[in-house]
């Protein structure tokens, strides 16, 4: 059992793109729940838009702004179209519209009938649109180490990715920090805490949802950007699995908070790495084969959300008298 | 610079294979017509010898396009292999040793629209030493091209070619239109009304099975108020019981779903007794729960990948004779399946309606504080219905798998949304609405596939849900109060 590696495999997967990609969708779900009170279970179908909308448009030749503003103005009219009908309706309604939404947006990309746009359910190759955004580096080409980390500069899962990805992070972080501080985002704790108070107050209430699910949306995207630059785009990574584990990131860190959705990215993909590698290293293949183990991590990874939401539902970071988990 | 060389001739070595790959294309319609000229060459990985057994075939379209990107994977002896079709429709896989194996198709990776004719997706192939044993797919719309082969299993008529050598493979390639793989398909041609009544007849079919696998979950719902995203989960608990009773234990499939019924309803009750009866005690909000149910769909879930792995189980291997009732046919074991799942739903709806248990969770459901005033022990009611969900979803979970022809780790997630549109299309908490919401699902799935691509059909169901609650939240026979 080699620790040496198996530490620096931790520190790896916490600053790489993953824990990157579910820290931006986690502070965009926090905008929709931690601070507005909204279930949205299809922050997947956020981020697989944001993929798609990117990748699409780089591979039909745009420049990487355009093919952002793509990825965000997706976002925003599946936001629009979601919130639009179900904000009015009770809370649990907008978790079922918003979990088969993600769930459609899934089908419909892995459908062969428009594997000639999204490449059926093999997705799409992240050569094919990765060359625009590792050609905005302003890096030298080549490999660079840190310490232990070695990644090429600008290719694929490379430095480059990093940077931008956490400096999003930290604008995202920024923005919250701004919000939860200005009178608009005192409306919408309002909300969360209790509707009709704020209605009584003469504020649009549905008007103030819907902004919130499109700020949180477009964070989503964001993340999805991020996530596919470092692999591809592939319908089923961004499957259903991926809002649950970005809910664990959520309720782990504390909701309503500025750096709860950071630090529990950080810790969920560090604790994951640590839990399977120190099982691969302990218990015989004979056992667990590799495959079990990853699977094993997941199981954690359930029980984690359970435990978390029953007994520590204010996660690390929260405040608990600040979270009211309440059906609205 | 050195690292630049390779993947130049690479790319050069892929350019040659596309050339080799576009000629065998050209050559496919002569190999169809039956001229079949020797091409041990580029026979696929697997080419028979004295200690190598193949298992092979060509898949192809209902318009004769070789279907590309098809995934079989092959069990039996040892790990399972998977195989993937190549751009002439061709696969082939080494099996470790003689003896039988299952090849079941993954019907997600077919083309848009196409489908198993006869709708089952699973071979068993006995291979041989030196030899290439085919395994057919033909393909068409579901139902439109008659059954298989009536009573036996259609490789009996598909591996007639022993010839020992490697174009066996090639001699296997039916195209699919031609009937030369099966009998009996006279009256079901493929006329156009006829697949419209086929279609109708699944989706009644699958809207039963869906309204046994969800009248669980829509019981809960009523008496608790808690929508159980786990209840997929408890689903495929029943199929992959039902499975391990069957290929593991030796059981008779009638007991198999004893079984399954008696491991769901005891894992109703643990889940119950175990997590969320101190969950209420606790007075812990509904949407904690639900995010309590979320976090155990995701753990069990894993939990059947980390035991069953990823590929489709079997519950039964033989394939049921189909039968032919005026235009459609449907197979032995669905029609089975439908009369279990009627009788069941029946009860179900009797015991609500006409006994003192079925009274007493009724007014639990209506409000939780009267019926605890008048007597009625709420938290047994509670547990009570949980038991029966479980059971419920298990038995369900058996039937579709059976109707499907395998289960999967995922089989009840992936309708856990369906089931969810059902309820909601119906009126949550409503139970006859419940049935009614998922016939109504099971025929827009099944009826969709006459315009939509048959990988989109789910899809179909899941934008009805979403239509429903904005029109009507409250759903066929749910009451309006419900909403918020």
């Amino acid at each position: 059992m080699d620790f040496g590696s198996l530490f620096t495999n931790v520190v790896a997967e916490m600053i790489g793109p993953t824990a990157i990609a579910y820290a931006l969708a986690a502070i965009g779900l926090n905008i929709h729940f931690g601070l507005t009170g909204l279930i949205n279970m299809g922050q997947a179908g956020f981020m697989l838009l944001g993929a798609y909308g990117f990748a699409i448009s780089t591979i039909a030749g745009w420049p990487v702004w355009a093919a952002v503003l793509v990825a965000i103005a997706a976002a925003v009219v599946f936001a629009l179209l979601l919130g639009i009908p179900t904000l009015k309706l009770r809370g649990d309604y907008l978790a079922i519209v918003t979990i088969a939404a993600a769930e459609i947006i899934r089908i419909v990309g892995r459908s062969t009938s428009l594997s000639s746009f999204t490449g059926g359910s093999n997705g799409l190759l992240g050569n094919s649109f990765k060359e625009s955004f590792s050609g905005a580096s302003p890096f030298p080409d080549g490999r660079f180490s840190l310490g232990p980390f070695t990644y090429s500069m600008n290719d694929s899962n490379s430095w480059w990715l990093r940077i931008v990805g956490w400096a999003l992070v930290a604008l995202a972080c920024l923005l919250v920090y701004l919000l939860m501080r200005s009178p608009w985002g005192r409306v919408l704790k309002g909300i969360r805490e209790d509707e009709d108070a704020v209605r009584s107050l003469g504020k649009n209430v549905y008007g103030y949802k819907l902004q919130a699910l499109v700020t949180g949306g477009v964070l989503g995207a964001l993340g999805g950007i991020v996530f596919t630059l470092a692999s591809s785009v592939q319908p089923d990574s961004l499957g259903r699995p991926v809002t649950f584990n970005t809910w664990t990131i959520l309720l782990l860190g504390g909701a309503a908070t500025v750096f709860g959705p950071v630090l529990g990215s950080l810790l969920f993909w560090g604790a994951l790495i640590l839990v399977r590698g120190l099982l691969r290293g302990l218990v015989p293949e004979t056992i667990l084969s590799t495959q079990q183990v990853e699977q094993a991590g997941w199981v954690l990874v359930g029980i984690t959300l359970m435990l978390l939401i029953v007994f520590r539902p204010q996660g690390l970071l929260g405040d608990k008298k600040e979270l009211a988990i309440n059906v609205r | 610079m050195q690292v630049i060389a390779p993947p130049g001739a690479h790319v050069r070595r892929r350019l040659v294979l596309l050339v080799l790959a576009l000629l065998t294309a050209l050559a496919l319609p002569l190999l169809a017509s039956g001229v079949a000229p020797a091409r041990a060459d580029s026979a696929g990985p697997c080419t028979p010898a004295a200690d190598v057994a193949c298992i092979g075939g060509t898949i192809r379209t209902a318009a004769g396009d070789p279907a590309v990107g098809v995934v079989l994977t092959i069990e039996g002896s040892g790990d399972p292999i998977t195989a993937t079709t190549d751009d002439t429709g061709r696969w082939s896989a080494q099996v470790p040793e003689a003896g039988e194996y299952t090849v079941t198709l993954d019907v997600a990776t077919l083309p848009a629209g196409e489908s198993p004719r006869d709708g089952t997706t699973t071979r068993t192939v006995t291979a041989e030493l030196g030899k290439t044993k085919g395994a057919l797919f033909p393909l068409g719309a579901a139902g439109a091209g008659g059954g298989a082969t009536s009573g036996a299993t259609p490789t009996a008529s598909a591996s007639t070619d022993d010839s020992a050598s490697a174009d066996a493979s090639a001699a296997a390639t039916v195209p699919p239109g031609s009937a030369t793989d099966e009998t009996g398909s006279g009256e079901t041609g493929g006329a156009g009304t006829n697949r419209v009544l086929q279609l109708i007849l699944a989706g009644i079919i699958f809207g039963t099975l869906l309204a046994l696998a969800a009248v669980g979950a829509n019981l809960i719902y009523g008496t608790t108020g808690l929508s159980n995203f786990a209840h997929g989960d408890l689903v495929t608990l029943g199929g992959l019981i039902a499975f391990a009773s069957v290929q593991w234990w030796h059981l008779p499939v009638g007991v198999a779903i004893l079984v399954a019924v008696v491991a769901g309803g005891a894992a109703g009750w643990l889940l119950n007794a175990g997590i969320f009866a101190p969950l209420r005690r606790k007075r812990i909000g509904i949407t904690q729960q639900m995010i309590v149910t979320i976090g155990l769909a995701l753990a069990l879930l894993s939990t059947y990948m980390l035991f069953f792995g990823a590929n489709p189980l079997p519950i039964v291997r033989t394939i049921s004779t189909r039968l032919t009732i005026g235009p459609v046919q449907i197979s032995e074991q669905s029609l089975w399946s439908l009369l279990i799942a009627g009788v069941v739903l029946g009860a179900v709806a009797w015991i609500l309606q006409g006994t003192r248990v079925g009274r007493a969770t009724r007014a639990v459901a209506d409000n939780p504080a009267l019926a605890a005033a008048s007597g009625i022990k709420v938290e047994s009611i509670i547990r009570g219905v949980w038991i029966t969900a479980g059971a419920l979803a298990a038995l369900g979970g058996v039937l579709v798998g059976l109707y499907l022809s395998t289960i999967r780790f995922n089989t009840g997630s992936a309708l856990l949304l369906l089931m969810f549109a059902a309820i909601t299309l119906g009126g949550l908490g409503s139970p006859l609405g419940g049935l009614i919401g998922a016939l109504i699902i099971g025929l827009v799935v099944e009826l969709s596939t006459l315009v939509l691509p048959n990988d989109m059909r789910y899809a179909s169901a899941l934008v009805i849900l979403i239509v429903v609650l904005l029109v009507r939240p409250q759903g066929i026979l749910g009451r309006a109060e419900r909403i918020g």
